[in-house]
């Protein structure tokens, strides 16, 4: 009497939703149109996009309605706006980013750019002449010396916070927990207060680097911090247990297992670094001649640069300003493609290449024993 | 009998104490202690000094400091009470942009997209998340501008009645009349500063919500959730201390946004709440207006407003973190 089963289909996506969606679409849009053109004179582009959608999940919701219940239909309208805000934000940001390397091409094509320096260029000259290789320069030593600074004290600082037990350390992780909120800016004027008002330095690349380093500090530290306090509480046990103190376990130990992880934290902290304008606009001056040293005289960087550029209402100025955006742009993707590259494993996970490294050393001492077992025997 | 002979042929073992090891062992603790020291000193230098010139300023406005739109530290009128409320309002426009976009994608990615497309679009917002803001900053200042108008002028011609959505000197019956009043707004320098912190409170999300747990999302299927249904019941109630987290995160790098802010309003020293309208201001943007002016009292009286700036982001970011910590987020991943 049983009916063979018949085969469910178990895809989420069935053809009359692809149907019902398109069907709300294009109503909406025409729908749109009508009200845009004839009934209600608006203008812009955004205005019609934010009404489109508006009547895209009214109508979509009354298709869904004909042939649903109360939980089908949520669950559609639910993922339909799900979609489009992610598409809406992806749309945005993507867009973002292209609009500033599109704009900055102009100047970037022309090699010039990179090897020469704005102290020729008057507002009129063409692209040919001028560029933004002094910016390059200064971006490079200011985010170097700040590296320079901050890389030793923040790993240590980070060793200090996950190894050190007791109250000193929880106070210094609360300060420095505290301190990642100082805005750019403050830690900007902290170093024009100091370093130049009272300390009387000139405006250089040297002060610009101590700000961007009292701001990159604090995250820099903590993301050092989070990292460490992964490595597995076993393996420091092992590694104490076999007699090893605790400076062995610490270097033999700890740094290894988390260096990919320590090395995305610093790439990023310097992401955030060498972006950022604001302590940089307080404390380095402005200049359009190429200034290789870094302690004494105006030093622009990539990010002033673009800050001084784009307010001008030359054509040809504002162009450089996008080719020296762009220019940032790319260094920080070459950044962020080298922290992929080293980090994104977690602790204690291996490269296919270390793994054969480790199989051959193993191997290696199988031989051994094995050697030593004839031997004796 | 066995035992006594044993205990008696055994020396008794005596308590070992662990010796400290040798002197490596010992300059590796007092380089830590250093470190953790200099680090202190230093972060403490910035407050106490930040602290100490601020004081100055505030000596010589007393309580007027706070109700004061104005600002002419010379003459000994200033206040924070126009920049500090147009911080509140950028953030505010921005964080009311960002968090409904962030979420949505952050949802996207964690429930509906498929696996290669997943790890993309986590790398895309990660690398997002690194933009320097004065690339946000040129989109705004050299596109967004001029498209923004006619959905300012839409927004403020039919929900005018809105009290923060009127705009005052604008007649939208004359064809003519200049579209300047709605360009330079809090409105575009919050869109901007929203794209600016999307991706950063969009991977807290993710974070938070790609940990719900797989047995309560099986069940709430067993039970006959639509995916919808279970995201409703299992993933926002376990990813809701994330979501808080992430959108205070967000609010405490928008009330510090500079450069972004500094490119596109044209700075007013009166309360404008009219978002949509021209002129705006923020602390930060004051700071980065007048530091080269400034004289020592001046010099002081930005010191005050950028450390009123600074206990706003420090308490939103130390709520953030009193969230998330508390949340069952995350008490999951701290096992």
């Amino acid at each position: 009497m049983d009916q063979p089963e018949i085969r469910r289909d178990t895809a989420t996506l069935r053809g009359e939703d692809v149907l019902t969606a398109l069907g709300a679409a294009v109503a909406a849009i025409c729908l749109t149109a009508l009200i845009y053109y004839w009934i209600a004179p608006f203008s812009g582009l955004l205005g019609f996009g934010a009404l489109a959608f508006a009547s895209f999940l009214a109508l979509y919701a009354v298709l869904l309605w004909l042939d649903g219940d109360g939980p089908s239909v949520r669950d559609r309208l639910a993922s339909a706006v799900i979609h489009s805000l992610a598409a809406l934000l992806l749309v945005a940001l993507v867009f973002v980013v292209t609009f500033t390397l599109v704009r900055g091409f102009s100047a970037l094509v022309h090699p010039n750019f990179f090897t020469e320096d704005l102290r020729l260029a008057g507002p009129l000259e063409p692209l040919t002449v001028g560029g933004g290789l002094h910016a390059l320069v200064g971006t490079l030593q200011q985010i170097g010396l700040a590296l320079a600074i901050t890389i030793p004290l923040s790993l240590v600082c980070a060793l200090f916070l996950a190894e050190m037990r007791g109250g000193f350390p929880r106070f210094v992780r609360t300060v420095v927990e505290a301190m990642t909120a100082l805005p750019s800016i403050v830690a900007g004027l902290f170093i024009y207060a100091t370093v130049l008002l009272v300390l009387g330095f000139d405006e250089s690349g040297f002060a610009a680097a101590l700000a961007i380093s009292v701001m990159m500090m604090p995250i820099m530290v903590r993301a050092a911090d989070v990292v460490l306090r992964l490595v597995p509480g076993s393996l420091k046990e092992a590694s104490l247990a076999l007699g090893a103190s605790r400076w062995r376990t610490a270097w033999h130990v700890i740094l290894p297992t988390s260096r990919s992880g320590l090395a995305t934290a610093v790439i990023l902290g310097t992401a955030r670094g060498i972006g950022e304008t604001s302590p940089v606009l307080l404390t380095a001056g402005y200049t359009k001649a190429l200034n290789t040293d870094p302690f004494h005289d105006p030093q622009v960087s990539l990010p002033l640069a673009t800050f001084m550029l784009v307010k001008s209402p030359e054509p040809t100025v504002v162009a450089r300003g996008f080719g020296t955006a762009a220019l940032l742009l790319l260094l920080v993707l070459l950044l962020f493609l080298l922290a992929r590259l080293v980090g994104g494993r977690s602790a204690g996970e291996l490269t296919a290449r270390q793994r054969r490294a480790r199989t051959r050393q193993s191997s290696r001492d199988v031989a051994r024993i094995e050697r030593r077992g004839k031997g004796n025997s | 009998m066995t035992t006594t002979t044993l205990e008696a042929a055994l020396p008794r073992e005596r308590r070992r104490r662990i010796r400290p090891s040798g002197g490596a062992d010992r300059a590796y603790r007092v380089v830590l202690r250093l470190a953790g020291a200099a680090v202190l000193l230093l972060m403490l230098m910035v407050g106490a000094f930040l602290f100490d010139k601020a004081a100055t300023a505030l000596r010589l406005a007393g309580w007027d400091f706070v109700t004061t739109q104005d600002w002419e530290p010379d003459s000994g009128n200033f206040g924070i009470a126009a920049v500090l409320t147009g911080t509140i309002l950028i953030a505010g426009v921005a964080i009311g942009i960002a968090v409904p976009l962030a979420t949505g994608m952050a949802l996207y990615v964690s429930e509906y997209a498929p696996g290669r497309l997943r790890r993309v679009l986590i790398g895309l917002i990660d690398l997002m998340a690194a933009v320097p803001s004065v690339v946000y900053g040129l989109w705004g200042f050299a596109f967004l501008q001029g498209q923004v108008v006619g959905l300012a002028r839409w927004l403020s011609t039919w929900f005018g009645w809105i009290p923060f959505l009127r705009v005052t000197g604008s007649d939208p019956r004359d064809p003519l009349a200049t579209e300047t009043v709605y360009t330079s707004s809090t409105f575009i320098a919050g869109i901007v500063v929203a794209m600016m912190v999307a991706p950063v409170i969009c991977s807290i999300m993710r974070e938070a919500f790609s940990q719900a747990p797989i047995g309560e999302r099986e069940g709430a299927y067993a039970l006959g959730a639509t995916r919808w249904g279970m995201i409703r019941s299992v993933v926002l109630p376990f990813g809701r201390g994330g979501m808080i987290g992430g959108t205070m995160l967000g609010l405490g790098r928008a009330l510090g946004e500079t450069i972004a802010v500094y490119l596109i309003i044209s700075p007013v020293f009166v309360i404008q709440p009219h978002i949509l309208q021209n002129g705006a201001n923020s602390v930060s943007a004051l700071i980065a207006l007048r530091y080269g002016e400034a004289g020592p009292v001046a010099l002081s009286a930005l010191m005050a407003a950028g450390v009123a700036l600074f206990l706003m982001t420090l308490v939103v970011n130390f709520g953030a973190g009193i969230v998330v910590s508390r949340s069952r987020s995350g008490a999951e991943s701290e096992a």
